[in-house]
Formats: structure tokens, C-alpha cells, sequence
């Protein structure tokens, strides 16, 4: 074979997803700008559950939600009966698409962003839209406890990364407290010197310097400024990228999305940023947050956890699957997360959780994976319910999305299909045959004896909080 | 049913008898009848309308015209269901509390490759939180096994109830489990070891073949052992064998009289188990089985049962679909393969059984048989369906009473029975969540 083919072959090779993506776009080239979905229960979160109703999508938004609703001839008519029309849940706490999590050498990180290594081409994200799944809170790990910024995508796999940027959320940063951050798993290292903090009392401290700083960066610009216009040739203060993130969030214009466990440590950040005038947006998994509820209801805090996660560490020991149960009714807006490309795949069924632990009402359950991270990323506007206006972010379910035997059939995002099961099935064949097909191209045939063998495995691994990465080459 | 029976109301339970989750009491065994119910049997067809009998921890009647014994404790089963206790085939149950920053509490695996005389029965904590907290939710079975090495040591079957392991062993040995060598990983499998890149393909292959031969020349010697054990208790006049308790341990596996569990996820090493237990005569089982819907027809072919741990994990190749795993049950039942739905894990997660089994009857497999992959199917693989994983006359009493369909996650669980004994439902979540559910 010659050189050319070779290479040609070559990048074929790991071209089976590029196919899945190239047939995702004419599949949603085909689809018109108008789908009416006839006939359907209608889950809208927050005006009920309609019986028998039509939705319709046009340009991207929910244009109208009623009985025999009418559409231009070309709209797509999608036949609901049977079927239940949910939002697209939205998960408050992801690391899908992202090539890396942990900035870790550094106690306070917030001049890293996850919006630098976002790879649009993560076949998780198309797993997950298969769930039902539309919007994800993309966070740095929780090495530190101040790390980088977060970034609220719509899952628009196949597109470039740029257009899963969700337009109008509330910028945000990743917070932590407790084991991760004082790298507990790490094991001493002869000669190596540990990272600051050690202890919750250096958390706290670590977090307390970072934000004395910040004041007095913001004083020495709010001066400047101030100044500034009287006297031309003054000098503006040194830009500090660490410090201008902490700014905004002591101006409020940026949500603290905060990792935590436990009771004392969930105390300690409440106290913390009362006396420095800001506010937590989010204490993320915060397992023991049913022991301080109402802490953290008067804070004004949202509280993003997991249905039923515990025992997987010490600080984890506690934690009970009624805490979404106890913080709702406390008054905090709670959410469902997934922290994982695997458990985000069924979040449907981690919120009927809170209604079988703890008797939350179907309405209550359903809205801690819709309108309430939806609050929590401040995007409660564009999605999250089903309401005439809101982005067409939805998905059509085969039987209801609390039942454990239900599953997708087709998810939209702005008005676009970019799951369908049908769809999906009525490809496998195709992709089968190329499989094959390269399968027997030179460059993928068996190694010869003695050569390395192209072992199957990831493209990346899959992250969570906990996942510490060592230093890459 | 006027009561909540949910959240540690126990006011409820102790109608029937003086049942108690404390350390040290074990709730009597007694009679009881569960009356007016729907009884899902499992292996018969399911009762509208009827009443099971359970007398000193067995079932001693079932069926629509079931009269109540005199002086039996009743159980309104009006609205509610009765189904047979799930059973987890794939855990550690017991051998670990906290897995990470507390290593005293974690007992899953010995130093070294060869450790069939590990039992996992002898580490079993019956005083551990996972196990009230997995029965609550209807999980009255596990089988627990440990995790290290080449040969990891023998599991134990066990009711999730007892105050020592001998009270909570149903089978205290219950299978052997091998971890079946990896090309390109080390013996290991089960928690996360680092993966080891292989930098040479014939290398690889070679320590491959090396770690199977390990364990064939293991399992020969056991067998030689039994031999020379058994010639020497029928005829004493021949030199005494030395007692060898590592080979002592092997002998009923070697001789295929108990099932032989090979951890094993992918299509080479579940094709490799198949054929080295056919080799040795073993009585194999595969556990983890991602690949396995890729060998249902060899699986069938040898009526080798599969113990899948990975229905809810993310697929195993960038390219499989987005269901594969979520399929893999539906793909087995479809091809005839005798098959069990496990969590696969340490503890915590035990209690979702249910949802893992609902699950895969969103994708393909029926209801009724994704009921069946957590009670029959388990209990039959494992060699226990005389006694459990049915309802039916004769069985061990471990049944759930619950207020609907035993798989779907808002069900709630009434009542709850292990050997005969009503155990309530209070756990440690119950009563942090009695602790804390009122603070204002």
C-alpha cells in the first residue's frame, strides 16, 4: 500500500466517531425549524402536568404548549401519544468534555478555566443526551480549595466547542472543602514537602487569605478608578487574574459552586462569606447538609448532591439518602447531580429517589433536576421548565421518566434533534460495516509478533471529584 | 394502609411480634401469615389474591385459599405485594466499611496471588451499616466475595441479617473466585490497580499464559491432593499424607461439586475461563461479563451462567452504543444464557439492585425476567434455589412486602422477613434522618 493510502487509512482509523458525528449533522440538517409534538403528557415542572397536549418548537424556542395546536406544513409532527414531554434535565455537576480537572499544585487556582479544555468530540456527551440530558455545570476538580471556573454548556455534540457555550449564564467557580483538598488519600512522600492546607483550619485560613487579598486588589482598582479621571497620568493597578474572579464574586456577579462534606465545613464557608458580603451559589454534594439545613436556607445557599452516594469515604459516612428530602423542605432549592459520565446517564431516576427517601412530591423531585439547577446556574429563564418562550430543551420519553422502565426516545436542544433512538438504531448497521471495513485496513491488523499491541481502551478517563491526576507529560 | 411505613415508623412491625435490628438480638422465628396480598411466587404463576404461611423460618403454605394458622402473627397484605428477597451475587458485603481513608476497616484482599483457604465468612462484619441499610430496600441475600490476587479466596452466601456470620452464613463457602488473568493487566482485578501497558506484545501474551498455567498447576495439585487423602482414608495402611490446608480448600471445586466464580469483563478472558474450566472440569461462573452478549452463544453452548455487574456502567469501547451494557441482559436471556443482575459492589450501592434490574427492562429484557435476574436466577446459579430466590412451599422464609412493583424506585418496602424472623426496617440512614429530619 502506498504511503498516501496509508495515512489515509490511517485517519480513518479512529474516524468511527467522526462518521457518527458527520451522519449527526445530516441527520439534523433534515430537521425542519418546526416540530409539533402531538398529544403527549407534558411534564412543564412549573405549571403542572398536562394531560393530552401538543408542544410545539419553532426557531430554537417553545412556541406555544395546548390542545390541537396547529404548525406550518413542513413541521416535523412527532406523535406523543403514550409518550411524556419532560425539560432537559440539567446536571449541576459535571467533568464530561473535559480533557482535565485538577490545576492541584496551588491551593487557590481561580485563574484556570475549564472553558480552555473542552473537547466537544467526548462520546459521553452523546450517552448522556440519550438520558435525557441537555445542559451541564462543567467544574474544575476539587483539589483546592479554590479552583477554576466552571462553564455551563447545552450538549450540542457534533457542533464545535464554541456553541456549547451557554449564552447568559452566570459565570461561576469551583470551591472545595474537606478530604479532597487536604489530599488526604495522598500518602507522604519522603522529601516532599506537603501542599498548603492540611486541615480544615487551613482550608478556612487558605480561603480567608485569598479573599483579603481580593478586597484589597478590588479597593486598589475601585481607587484608581475613581481617581482615574481626574488624573490622566496615573498608573493602573497590576492585573492579577488569581485575585479578579474573587472580585467578582465579592461584586456578586460570580456563582460559588462550593464541594464540601460535612457539617462543620459547610458552617465554616457560610460563616466565612457572611463576613466577607458574599454568597454561596451551590454547596455541591454537601452530604451532610440535612445537619445544617437550615443554615443553610438562611445563607440563601442551593445545595446540588446526589441521591444516595455514601460510604465511599469518611466524610462520606454520613451521608443519607433523605438529604434532598430534609434541605427541600427546609427551604433550600436543591439539585440533583451526577459528578459522573455514568450516573449523569440517569438522573431521572437519582430524583424518584427523593420521592421513595423522604416523600418529596412528584413535583418536588422533578424540579431538582430542572428549574432548581436551572436557578442554581442562573439560566431559570431559558430553560428548565416547559414554558411558551423558554429554549426548546426537551426530551421525549417512551413511559414516565420516574419510572425505572422507561428511556429516551428523542432529545432536543434548541429545537434540534440531537438524540434519537430510532435514529440511533437505523445507524448501527452502517457502523458495524465500517467497523469492519477498518478493521481490515493494513494499519489496524493485528501486530506482528513482538510489536505493541493496540490495546482497546478510552480516549480519556472519565473524571469525578475525587479523581487526582498525576502530572501529565 | 393508613400508616407510612417508610422512614423508621416502626409502630407498624411491632404489631408482629418484638422484632429488633439491635446487636445482639436476633427477632424470634415464629409464625406468621401475610394475608389478603398479591404474591409474586417467581417461579410459579403470580396469586391476585392470597396468603403465605411462614412457620419457624420457613414458607410452610402459599396460595389463594390458604387458611391462617391459629396464634400465627398476621401481616395485612391488603394493596401489597409479596415478592421473594433480592439476592446480590456479585458483592463484598461486609468485608468493608469505609474502602477509602479507613484501610482497617476494608478486608477484601489477601497479600499474594493464591489464596483459596480466604474466606470470606471468617471477615464478614454482621455488625456493619451496609447491611441493615441494603435490606431495608428488600435485598435479603449477598454473596460476598473477596477480591485479590489470581485466586482471591472462597465467597460467602449470606442472609443480610444475624448477629455473627455463622447466624447470617446461608452458605459459608459458597464458590471459589478467580480473578481470570487480563492480557496486559496483572492478576488483580477488582479495585483499580494501576493498569499496567504492556511494552510487548509476545511478552504479554507469555506472562498471560504464565499466571493460567499458575493456577492450572494449582488446581492439578488439588486434585492430587483429594486423591491421595481419599486412597489414604480407605486403606490407613498407606503413608499419611500431609494435611495441606491451601490444596484442602480446592478439593470441591477441583472436583466440580461447587461453583467456581471467574472474574472476567472482557470477550478474551470470559472465552479464556470458558475453556479452561471446561479443561479442568469446573463448575464455572463468569462474573462481571461486560462482553458477554459478544459470547451468548458459547455461554449457552457450555451452560456457562453469567453474574453481570456493569448493566448501569458507561460502555466498555468509544464505539459500542450507547445501550450496550444497559442490553447485555436482554442479549443473554434472548440467546437462552442463565444470567443474574448484580451491582457488583463493595456495599453502598448493594441497595439499588432493584433499579439495576429495572433498568435493563427498559432496554429489552421482560419484567418479569429482570425480576427473576435478582431472586431465581442468582439463587439457581449459586446452587441455592432449593431454599431460595421463590416463594414457595418448603423455602426459606426471606420475603418483602411492598406497597407495588418491587423494581420501580418509588416502591417503598412494608414489611421485611429473613429466616423467618420480621426484621424492622430501621438502618443507620433512618436514624441519622430521625436525628436531624425535625431540627429547626
Amino acid at each position: 500500500m502506498n504511503k498516501k493510502l496509508v495515512s489515509v487509512m490511517a485517519g480513518l482509523r479512529g474516524s468511527l466517531l467522526l462518521l457518527t458525528v458527520l451522519m449527526g449533522s445530516v441527520v439534523q440538517a433534515q430537521q425542519t425549524q418546526e416540530t409539533l409534538i402531538r398529544n403527549a403528557t407534558v411534564i412543564t415542572v412549573t405549571r403542572g402536568t398536562l394531560e393530552n397536549t401538543d408542544v410545539l418548537l419553532r426557531n430554537g424556542k417553545i412556541a406555544a404548549i395546548g390542545k390541537n395546536l396547529n404548525a406550518s406544513s413542513s413541521a416535523r409532527v412527532i406523535d406523543g401519544t403514550g409518550k411524556y414531554v419532560m425539560p432537559g434535565i440539567i446536571d449541576c455537576h459535571s467533568h464530561s468534555m473535559l480533557d482535565t480537572i485538577n490545576e492541584g499544585t496551588l491551593a487557590v487556582t481561580s485563574m484556570v478555566r475549564t472553558a480552555d479544555v473542552m473537547n466537544p468530540t467526548d462520546v459521553d456527551l452523546y450517552r448522556e443526551l440519550a438520558g435525557g440530558v441537555t445542559t451541564l455545570n462543567l467544574l474544575h476538580g476539587s483539589a483546592n480549595p479554590i479552583g477554576g471556573l466552571n462553564t455551563v454548556v447545552k450538549i450540542k455534540y457534533g457542533r464545535p466547542a464554541s456553541e456549547f457555550l451557554f449564552p447568559g449564564a452566570m459565570p461561576g467557580i469551583k470551591f472545595a472543602l474537606g478530604e479532597n483538598v487536604k489530599r488526604s488519600s495522598t500518602p507522604n512522600q519522603p522529601g516532599v514537602t506537603r501542599r498548603y492546607p492540611n486541615t480544615r483550619m487551613g482550608v478556612e485560613e487558605t480561603i480567608r487569605d485569598a479573599f483579603v487579598r481580593a478586597r484589597d486588589y478590588k479597593r486598589a482598582w475601585d481607587e484608581y478608578r475613581a481617581a482615574a479621571g481626574k488624573d490622566k497620568n496615573l498608573l493602573p493597578p497590576r492585573r492579577d487574574l488569581q485575585l479578579e474572579p474573587l472580585v467578582e464574586i465579592l461584586e456578586g456577579k460570580r456563582y460559588v459552586h462550593a464541594h464540601c462534606y460535612i457539617a462543620s465545613e459547610i458552617l465554616m464557608l457560610i460563616n466565612l462569606a457572611d463576613e466577607f458580603g458574599f454568597k454561596i451559589k451551590t454547596f455541591q454534594h454537601v452530604l451532610e447538609g440535612y445537619k445544617v439545613a437550615k443554615e443553610i436556607a438562611a445563607h440563601g445557599a442551593g445545595a446540588s448532591i446526589f441521591a444516595d452516594s455514601w460510604g465511599y469515604k469518611i466524610e462520606a459516612y454520613d451521608a443519607i439518602p433523605y438529604n434532598a428530602a430534609i434541605m427541600t423542605r427546609a427551604g433550600v432549592v436543591v439539585s440533583m447531580n451526577s459528578d459522573s459520565d455514568e450516573r449523569a446517564r440517569r438522573l431521572n431516576i437519582e430524583a424518584a429517589k427523593a420521592m421513595h427517601w423522604g416523600d418529596l412530591t412528584e413535583e418536588q423531585a422533578m424540579r431538582l433536576i430542572t428549574i432548581n439547577p436551572a436557578i442554581q446556574l442562573g439560566i431559570q429563564e431559558r430553560v428548565g421548565s416547559i414554558e411558551v418562550g423558554k429554549d426548546a430543551d426537551i426530551a421525549i420519553w417512551n413511559g414516565h421518566p420516574f419510572s425505572v422502565y422507561s428511556r429516551v426516545d428523542t432529545t432536543f436542544v434548541d429545537g434540534v434533534v440531537f438524540f434519537d433512538r430510532q435514529q440511533d438504531l437505523a445507524r448501527r448497521a452502517d457502523l458495524a460495516k465500517e467497523r469492519a471495513l477498518l478493521e481490515q485496513a493494513d494499519p489496524n491488523k493485528p501486530p506482528v509478533r513482538g510489536q505493541s499491541p493496540e490495546t482497546p481502551r478510552r480516549r480519556r478517563p472519565t473524571h469525578n471529584d475525587d479523581t487526582i491526576e498525576e502530572e501529565q507529560p | 394502609m393508613s400508616v407510612c411505613f417508610v422512614c423508621g415508623q416502626t409502630s407498624r412491625a411491632q404489631q408482629i411480634g418484638s422484632p429488633t435490628t439491635q446487636e445482639g438480638v436476633l427477632p424470634p422465628r415464629g409464625v406468621f401469615a401475610i394475608r389478603n396480598a398479591r404474591i409474586v411466587t417467581v417461579s410459579g404463576p403470580e396469586i391476585a389474591n392470597g396468603t403465605v404461611v411462614i412457620r419457624d423460618g420457613k414458607i410452610e403454605a402459599v396460595g389463594a385459599s390458604v387458611n391462617v394458622p391459629a396464634g400465627a402473627q398476621i401481616i395485612e397484605g391488603r394493596g401489597l405485594s409479596v415478592y421473594p428477597g433480592m439476592i446480590d451475587a456479585g458483592t463484598n458485603m461486609g468485608l468493608v466499611e469505609v474502602p477509602q481513608g479507613a484501610n482497617g476497616t476494608v478486608d477484601l484482599s489477601e497479600v499474594g496471588e493464591f489464596n483459596p483457604n480466604a474466606k470470606a465468612i471468617i471477615a464478614v462484619n454482621p455488625h456493619s451499616a451496609h447491611i441493615a441499610v441494603t435490606r431495608v430496600e428488600g435485598v435479603t441475600n449477598t454473596v460476598t466475595a473477596p477480591t485479590g490476587g489470581l485466586i482471591s479466596g472462597q465467597a460467602a452466601l449470606i442472609n443480610l441479617l444475624g448477629t455473627a456470620p455463622k447466624e447470617m452464613a446461608v452458605v459459608p463457602q459458597a464458590a471459589l473466585v478467580i480473578n481470570y488473568p487480563r492480557v496486559g493487566g496483572g492478576g488483580g482485578g477488582g479495585f483499580g490497580g494501576p493498569q499496567q501497558q504492556p511494552a510487548n506484545l509476545s511478552e504479554t501474551l507469555e506472562a498471560n499464559a504464565r499466571q493460567v498455567e499458575e493456577i492450572r498447576k494449582m488446581l492439578r495439585d488439588a486434585e492430587a491432593y483429594g486423591r491421595s487423602q481419599d486412597a489414604y482414608a480407605k486403606d490407613k495402611s498407606l503413608p499419611r499424607p500431609d494435611r495441606i490446608v491451601v490444596l484442602e480448600s480446592l478439593v470441591p471445586y477441583v472436583r466440580g461439586q461447587q461453583p467456581v466464580i471467574f472474574r472476567a469483563e472482557r470477550e478474551a478472558e470470559i472465552r479464556g475461563a470458558i475453556k479452561f474450566a471446561e479443561e479442568m472440569k469446573l463448575k464455572p461462573v463468569i462474573l462481571g461479563g461486560n462482553d458477554a452478549w459478544k459470547v451468548a452463544s458459547l455461554l449457552k453452548e457450555k451452560s456457562v451462567p453469567v453474574i453481570l455487574t456493569g448493566v448501569l456502567s458507561l460502555p466498555v469501547r468509544e464505539d459500542d452504543a450507547y445501550d450496550t451494557l444497559y442490553e447485555n441482559p436482554a442479549k443473554l436471556q434472548q440467546a437462552g444464557v442463565l444470567f443474574a443482575i448484580s451491582t457488583g459492589d463493595a456495599g453502598p450501592e448493594v441497595r439499588n439492585l432493584a433499579q439495576y434490574a429495572g433498568m435493563a427492562a427498559a432496554y429489552g429484557l421482560s419484567k418479569t425476567e429482570a425480576l427473576k435476574s435478582v431472586t431465581l436466577y442468582p439463587a439457581q446459579i449459586m446452587n441455592v434455589a432449593d431454599r431460595l430466590g421463590s416463594i414457595e412451599v418448603g423455602k426459606m422464609a426471606n420475603l418483602v412486602v411492598t406497597d407495588g412493583d418491587l423494581l420501580e424506585i418509588r416502591t417503598r418496602i412494608r414489611y421485611l422477613l429473613i429466616d423467618g424472623r420480621s426484621v424492622v426496617l430501621s438502618s443507620r440512614h433512618t436514624e441519622l434522618n430521625d436525628a436531624f429530619k425535625n431540627r429547626r
